[in-house]
């Protein structure tokens, strides 16, 4: 089985091809079976593989098909070929499991959707793009993933092309993705320079020739390009306005799977950031800086997507603060959880949408709980799982990630702190989302409240099925001290290494891990001490829960009043902290002068210029020679026989002389 | 008897420049082109009797052969350029080459 890996990416490719040339021509019916079919059959084979790769002993848990030959050129070589490990089968299941219950939702949501094959093209070609990332042996073919899913993102953020704002959305996409892509290119460069060879096996197997320095520069070059695909601080502005797009797309693509990809891919690399302590540092703090900053622009937004937006891009800081203090599982683990839960989030955010034709505001809902049980109950639980409520998966997640960002020699004490503050945040936001949509009063327009309406089953059975997950997807990662198996843990060891073991640095840390050991944790924890911080840290989300029960239920119109009362923060804060306006200052309108500049004065002037002046020059030349040409016949006999008397006279003068 | 005097070649290669210049004054003077057309028979002509000159004092059968190519090419000629001749009265009603100068800036 394991030699039939691809055929996983193949079912998307094949559903991409049928929908996109012959969709129009086979109508929206078999469009909406060959869509979500391709994923389905990718999923079943993920599985079969799944199993096949837990059947064998966890030393042998890596296999490589390569396809092809792609790109041989001198010492360059790289093949079409996908690799088989824990790490790689565990996202192809997150990819294809999670794509194929969105496929299915979509089917309900975009039904009178005039784009609806165009939508389903897009979206196979979207996973055969994340698959290729995801199951890549190679730095290339990962990056042809790569960029495949920033295209799919970019065509679907304006998938409503008409509209303005969402064209725009897309392009700003696009266009910091583009930052991104071009450090994740300098980083492939520099391996390849460095060690001849983009392939990861050999690239891994070799790594150790590197000097650190050069493998700082790759891991941080690498990490750029994380930093524009995984929205973090400073490129995580195109997030929130990606929310343009359809909602199932935003729950697909920018929530669950490519935003995900950075994180993946410093799970990847984890033998060249194990290297690389400063690296490891920059994502670490990166990752909670994140993690904290858009959790605070969460608290003042009205707009349910923009709240899970933000949501998402904190959450995308865990994954990195995790892999930043080297527990590369234990971010691929929340990875995967927040996978089930932010998806389900965001598809529930369009079933809401649905009940109240497409309204967005948490200001114009209210008491939508008992019209829509089912989108509440499951966008319930998914509230639970995001604010780490004990017994559902997102619980364990991230308890883990801040155990390891406490306890791992990577750790320190203000990552742990700051986290945990960002989960509380969490906790208050989601809550608070919660609260305005399904409780309290409503304050539904009128015209909108009388076909308020749950959403077709077709919608609502890929909610439940994905509130399963966000129950249940904890417990293949229970931590050791509640009793339970750290199964996640252990899968992946045999790619990412073991973890952060406390008290065993790397060698390399050593200069860090004396500036850190001062506030940061060390070897020798106890159980004791892991368990307390997990109830203060389920304590700091119950008091984030609390205060949004109490501002948004009790006590309604206190918000307003604070609001009023710290009309500058407030304002600060509702405006996403002028970050899209000193860009536009900074980046856009210098990069736009420039633009101007060299389009007027170097192109217009010097390039056209240069190519007009030639071309004149010559055509001025060519006015005063034309006069020759006076067409009269003996003119022209006249010039022959003067030509032939000097060259008769030159050869009588050389006789003579 | 009759010894016919011997000419000396000079007198024959100087009369094939004199024809040749005429030739080419004609060509370039003239403006009737059946004038110039003739003009240009006499330089091949003139070329001609120097080829025969200098065939019969080198002792050599190679200037002979090289007159009959220029008679050939100048019969070739005359009916090529004749025609052309025909065709431009009938188009221009005029056979002056002063007249016919489309062929210019």
């Amino acid at each position: 089985m394991l030699d039939y890996v691809w055929l996983i990416p193949l079912f998307p490719a094949i559903g991409f091809l049928i929908n996109g040339l012959l969709g129009r021509r086979l109508g929206k019916g078999v469009v909406s079976v060959v869509g979500p079919a391709a994923i389905g059959l990718s999923f079943l084979t993920s599985i079969l593989i799944f199993f096949e790769l837990i059947g064998k002993p966890a030393s042998e848990r890596h296999f490589e098909k390569v396809i092809f030959d792609w790109v041989v050129s001198g010492s360059f070589q790289t093949v079409i070929g996908y690799q088989i490990d824990p790490l790689s089968i565990l996202m192809a299941l997150v990819v294809t499991g999670v794509s194929f219950f969105i496929h299915i939702y979509s089917v309900g949501y975009m039904h009178d959707d005039p784009g609806y094959t165009r939508y389903f093209t897009y979206l196979n070609l979207f996973v055969f793009m994340m698959l290729n990332l995801v199951l890549a042996n190679n730095f290339l073919l990962m990056f042809v993933g790569w960029e495949g899913v920033g295209l799919c993102s970019y065509l679907l953020i304006g998938f409503w092309y008409e509209k303005d704002s969402a064209a725009n959305a897309g392009k700003k996409a696009f266009v910091v993705n583009r930052v991104g892509d071009f450090g994740f290119i300098l980083g492939m460069f520099l391996i390849f320079v460095n060690l001849g060879t983009l392939d990861f096996t050999d690239a891994f197997a070799k790594a150790g020739q590197l000097d650190t320095a050069t493998v700082t520069a790759i891991t941080l070059l690498l990490f750029v390009g994380a930093c524009g695909k995984s929205a973090q601080i400073p490129l995580y502005v195109w997030l929130p306005d990606a929310m343009e797009g359809p909602t199932p797309v935003s729950s697909l693509i920018h929530a669950a799977t490519m935003v995900t990809a950075g994180v993946y891919m410093v799970a990847r690399c984890s033998v060249l950031y194990n290297m690389a302590p400063i690296a490891m540092a920059v994502v670490a703090i990166v990752g909670v800086a994140t993690a904290i900053f858009t959790a605070s622009i969460g608290f003042c937004q009205y707009d349910l997507k923009k709240i899970l937006a933000y949501s998402t891009i904190s959450q995308l800081g865990y994954m990195f603060l995790a892999v930043g203090v080297g527990a590369y599982s234990a971010g691929i683990f929340h990875l995967m959880t927040h996978a089930f839960f932010k998806g389900l989030l965001f598809l529930g955010a369009g079933s809401v949408m649905h009940a109240l034709s497409g309204e967005l505001d948490i200001r114009k809902m209210g008491a939508l709980r008992s019209k829509i049980p089912i989108t509440f109950g499951t966008f319930f639980i998914a509230t639970l799982a995001i604010a780490g409520i004990p017994g559902l998966s997102g619980f364990f997640s991230k308890d883990e990630i801040l155990w390891m960002a406490f306890s791992s020699p990577r750790g320190h004490f203000l990552l742990w702190m700051v986290a945990a503050i960002a989960a509380g945040m969490t906790a208050f936001y989601m809550f608070r989302a919660l609260f305005m949509t399904f409780f309290g009063e409503s304050r539904v327009d009128h015209h909108v409240a009388h076909h308020i309406h749950e959403s077709p089953k077709i919608m609502t059975v890929p909610l439940m099925v994905l509130a399963f997950l966000s129950i249940v997807g904890g417990y293949v990662g229970v931590p050791h001290v509640l009793g339970g198996a750290n199964h996640i843990h252990e899968f992946l060891a045999p790619v990412v290494g073991g973890g952060p073991e406390p008290g065993k640095a790397h060698a390399g840390f050593s200069i860090l891990a004396q500036a850190w050991a001062a506030g940061g944790a060390q070897g020798g924890h106890s159980t004791a001490l892991e368990l307390f911080l997990m109830v203060l840290s389920v304590l700091i989300a119950l008091t984030g829960i609390g205060i949004a029960y109490f501002l948004y239920l009790k006590n309604p119109i206190l918000p307003k009043r604070l609001a009023e009362q710290y009309s500058g923060l407030y304002r600060l804060v509702a405006n996403k902290y002028y970050v899209d306006e000193l860009y536009q200052v900074l980046f856009v309108n210098s990069l736009k002068k420039l633009g101007m500049g060299l389009w007027k004065g170097f192109d217009e002037f010097i390039i056209d210029g240069t190519v007009n002046g030639i071309a004149y020059f010559i055509g001025w030349l060519s006015s005063l020679m034309r006069r020759m040409q006076t067409g009269f016949v003996q003119n022209y006999a006249v010039s022959m026989i003067v030509g032939g008397v000097i060259l008769a006279l030159y050869y009588i003068m050389r006789a003579f002389f | 008897m009759w010894v016919v005097p011997t000419i000396p070649p000079a007198l024959y290669l100087i009369l094939s420049g004199i024809l040749f210049m005429i030739g080419v004054i004609g060509a370039i003077t003239r403006r009737n082109a059946i004038v110039v057309f003739i003009c240009i028979e006499l330089m091949l002509n003139a070329v001609n009797l120097s080829f025969i000159t200098f065939s019969r004092f080198l002792q050599s059968i190679d200037g002979v052969i090289f007159a009959f190519f220029v008679m050939a090419v100048a019969a070739a000629e005359a009916a090529v350029g004749l025609a052309i001749f025909v065709m431009l009265y009938r188009s221009r009603e005029t056979v002056n080459v002063d007249e016919v100068n489309l062929l210019k800036w």
